[in-house]
Parts: C-alpha cells; sequence; structure tokens
C-alpha cells in the first residue's frame, strides 16, 4: 500500500508505503498520532484515503468503483474500546455479519460461535450481554466477531490498550495462537515486548511515514534512525519495554 | 407514612372547603356536575370514546412510523442525500411550529376545497393532519436516539462488513428506540388527548359528543363526562411510560 491522508491541513499519513506477505503478522509501533490507527483505519475503508492506492490480493480496495462492503467481509477490524453491540447477546454479536451479511443459516452460524467460543473458554457467556464481560473477555469476543467472517486480513487497533494489566495476557495469547494458525495480521501496539514475540517484522511510524522497519529484534533492539531511538527510550523510561 | 397520610388528608380537606365554601359554588354544581345529565349522554359519549380509541391507535402507529423515517433521512451523509436532508429538516422545523388546530382546519377545510377527485373524507383529512404533526415531533425524538449511539458502533458494524442500512436497522435503531422510549411514550400520551381535535373537523368523537350535548341542556357536564374518561384511558399509557423510564434510569445506573 501506499497512501496519503489528511484531515483539513493536517497531513496523518504522508505518503505511507507497506507490504504485508500472507501469514506475516506486522507491528506497528509510534507516538501517538504518529498514524497507527488511522493506517488501519484506512485499510478498512474506514476513513477514505486522498492520494494513493491500498491493493489486497491484488485488487486495489480503494478504487471508488469498489464495494467498500465487499472489501470490508475480507477484512476484520478490532478495535481498542471493543465496540460490542450492548443491545445483543455475545452470541448475537458474533452471529451477526454470519448471517446478516454472509447469509449463513442461522443454526450453523450458531454452532459455528460455539465452537470458537469454547475455544476461547466463554461458552459460558454466550448468552450473556457484553456489560457482564469483563474488559478481556470483552476484547476476545470482539476477536471472534471478527474471526467469523475468516478474513483474510486482520487489523487490531491496540486492542489491549483499554485493558487492566491482569487481562492484557489472555488477549496476547490469544493473538499468538491465531498467528500459529497462519493469520495474517497487523497491529498497532504499544506493548513493545509482545511485539517483539509475536511480530515478523516491526514498522516504526513517524510523521506519517515508515521510518524504519525489519525484524523486532533490529528495530527494537538496534535502530538505526534516531527517531526510533528517541522513542523507544521514552517507551524503556515508561517501563513499557 | 403516617406524615404523609395526615399532610394529604389536611391538604384535602381544606381544598374541598374551599372550593365548595366558595360563593358560586352551588350555580357550578349544577351546571357543571348534573347526575342526571351525565347518565343521559354518557352512552353518546362512550361511542365518541371509541372513535378517540381507534384514531389513537391508528395516528400513534402511523406518525411513530412516519417519525422514524423522517429521523433515519435526517442522518443520510453525501451531497446525493441533500435534498432529502432539506426536506426531511424543513418538515420538522415548519410542523413543530404549527399548531395543531391549524393543521387540521387547512386539511380538513382546504384540501375538500380544492375539488379534487377522491378526496378522502374529513376523519381521514383530520387523522393525516394529526400524524403529519405528530410525525415532526417524534422525529426530532428519534433522531436524538440515533445521535447519541456512539459513532464507533456504525464503525464497527460496517468493519463486519454489514451495509448503512444494517447497521442501522440491526445495530443502531434498536439501541435509539431503547434510549428514546420514555419520551417516545410521553409524546404517545399527549397524543391521545390530542386526537380530541378531531373534533373541529366535525366527526362526533367524545369531545365532539360532549358538545352536542352541552349545547342541548347548556350544562356542562357533559365535558367533564369526557374529561373523567379521557384521564382513565390516559392512566394504563402513563403507567407503562413511568414504568419504561425508570426501567431505563436503573438501566442506565447500572451500565456507568
Amino acid at each position: 500500500m501506499d497512501v496519503r491522508k489528511s484531515f483539513g491541513d493536517h497531513v496523518i499519513l504522508d505518503g505511507l508505503t507497506l507490504d504485508v506477505a500472507e501469514h506475516e503478522v506486522v507491528a506497528l509501533i509510534g507516538a501517538s498520532g504518529s498514524g497507527k490507527s488511522t493506517l488501519l483505519r484506512c485499510v478498512n475503508l474506514l476513513e477514505e484515503i486522498d492520494d494513493g492506492t491500498i491493493t489486497l490480493d491484488g485488487d486495489e480496495i480503494t478504487d471508488p468503483r469498489a464495494n467498500p462492503d465487499a472489501v470490508r467481509q475480507k477484512i476484520g477490524l478490532v478495535f481498542q474500546s471493543y465496540n460490542l453491540f450492548p443491545h445483543m447477546t455475545v452470541l448475537d454479536n458474533i452471529t451477526l455479519a454470519p448471517v446478516r451479511v454472509h447469509k449463513r443459516p442461522a443454526a450453523e452460524a450458531k454452532e459455528q460461535a460455539m465452537t470458537w467460543l469454547d475455544r476461547v473458554g466463554l461458552t459460558a457467556k454466550a448468552s450473556a450481554y457484553p456489560d457482564r464481560l469483563s474488559g478481556g473477555q470483552q476484547q476476545r469476543v470482539a476477536i471472534v466477531r471478527a474471526l467469523v467472517n475468516n478474513p483474510r486480513l486482520l487489523l487490531l487497533d491496540e486492542v489491549t490498550s483499554a485493558l487492566d494489566p491482569e487481562l492484557v495476557g489472555e488477549v496476547l495469547t490469544m493473538i499468538r495462537d491465531l498467528k500459529g494458525e497462519g493469520m495474517t495480521m497487523v497491529l498497532a501496539t504499544h506493548e513493545m515486548g509482545f511485539a517483539k514475540q509475536v511480530a515478523d517484522r516491526v514498522a516504526f511510524l513517524d510523521g506519517g511515514k515508515v521510518l524504519e522497519q525489519g525484524p523486532p529484534a533490529q528495530v527494537l533492539g538496534d535502530p538505526v534512525e534516531a527517531r526510533t531511538r528517541q522513542f523507544l527510550a521514552r517507551i524503556i523510561e515508561a517501563g513499557r519495554l | 407514612m403516617l406524615l404523609a397520610a395526615l399532610s394529604t388528608a389536611v391538604v384535602g380537606t381544606l381544598l374541598a372547603v374551599g372550593i365548595t365554601g366558595a360563593p358560586g359554588w352551588d350555580r357550578v354544581k349544577t351546571s357543571f356536575f348534573d347526575p342526571d345529565a351525565a347518565v343521559e349522554y354518557l352512552p353518546e359519549i362512550l361511542t365518541g370514546l371509541w372513535l378517540n380509541i381507534r384514531l389513537l391507535v391508528v395516528c400513534a402507529a402511523l406518525a411513530l412510523t412516519l417519525g422514524l423515517v423522517v429521523a433515519v433521512l435526517r442522518t443520510l451523509r453525501g451531497p446525493v442525500f441533500f435534498p432529502v436532508r432539506a426536506l426531511a429538516t424543513g418538515y420538522t422545523y415548519s410542523f413543530r411550529g404549527l399548531p395543531l388546530i391549524i393543521v387540521i382546519y387547512l386539511y380538513a377545510f382546504g384540501i375538500p376545497g380544492l375539488r379534487l377527485q377522491g378526496t378522502p373524507d374529513v376523519l381521514v383529512l383530520g387523522a393525516a393532519a394529526i400524524i403529519v404533526t405528530y410525525g415532526a415531533y417524534l422525529a426530532e425524538v428519534f433522531r436524538a436516539g440515533i445521535e447519541s449511539v456512539h459513532p464507533s458502533q456504525i464503525a464497527a458494524a460496517r468493519s463486519l462488513g454489514l451495509s448503512y442500512r444494517q447497521a442501522m436497522r440491526h445495530v443502531v435503531l434498536p439501541q435509539a428506540v431503547r434510549r428514546v422510549a420514555p419520551p417516545l411514550l410521553n409524546d404517545t400520551v399527549a397524543l391521545q388527548k390530542d386526537v380530541g381535535l378531531i373534533s373541529l373537523a366535525g366527526p362526533i368523537d367524545a369531545i365532539r359528543a360532549a358538545q352536542i350535548g352541552v349545547a342541548q341542556d347548556a350544562n356542562f357536564t357533559p365535558y367533564i363526562v369526557a374529561g373523567v374518561l379521557f384521564v382513565l384511558l390516559a392512566l394504563p399509557l402513563i403507567g407503562v411510560t413511568d414504568w419504561v423510564t425508570l426501567r431505563a434510569a436503573r438501566r442506565q445506573n447500572a451500565g456507568s
């Protein structure tokens, strides 16, 4: 992808270029406002880009003639604030898209959802409403909700940032398992330790560009760019690495 | 509890003494509270009330539908929908300002004046006036509800591949309607008495029937009878409104 995005005069993404291979996990790091979330929202077409192109499997998804709903069916997005639908049970949250968008029979969608809930240990919560779940449980349901669409690409937007520290682990474990299954993922994160473990590649965003990218050990351990060093120094100072 | 009962009794007694002790009470009693007149006109008023009830059900259903449609139209984004938005906005602005009585007159007497083929009768025209006026209020209530649903909910729905329409239908509207159920019901309570204004256009509803009685005997008791019946009619709906409001408040407190 190669994108440029601005809100008014404020340029958020400035000719950013990033390629993600199949089964690859790319972690986006960078300060707040560096464009991580905006980039993910652009890929999911929730934000329109001003210039450039984004392609998925060789198809240009930013083509104005492309149907954004069809594109989003192939790309899952998980939000920092979970965004479960509060008026629906956990099960209904998960089966909404399979039934309404993919037109699968309700029974089949339910069965698939229950299989997933079983895997993540939330079977007992199937008929509960989201406000009865902990943050970590809600976020795991949100990830399952994205996965039942069988996306080609999963985007994770700081999925652990809103969680209490003791709940971060259960979500990260789930993401690690997904990597084991070959899911292609792009994740914006502040968890440097996790980025190091799970990512095949780390990309440091600064000023709307990918300033530096490479294997986690190199980018996080021995960065080339001065800005990256500064950023990581601040992270270490905050005790997050 | 005892104190409350005592103070209520004192206030009640004072009120009763104040009114029945007034110099003109005997005159008022015979012209407003005449049991014979009440019994005589009750059947006609009840027949009229049946019309009010039917009107209420039809008007409430259609005004709610109209309000919901207009509210959704006002939320459509993009330049293509500008005329739709402008029309919907103009409608809610003008009909919330127009007194219902004037709308009823315009519809019931203005439209037949055009002498078009197939003009419906005044009952339908009067009902249409009520629906159009209340639709404007209800549209604003629905819109407030729709706007209270956080944009991240739409983002989440769209990210799953739902179309704007599906996101509205399955994610936004169910939450919006739940949140504004108390004010919607409250407007329906107001509607239940305002359907009585249809009497201005001629159909014999409870108020019109009472008016005929008043004109015949020069006694106001039939109005009191109709008034009491309207209050009785409203009580269940008011009860439901209070219950829903209480439940919504509890849920909000539990949620935060």
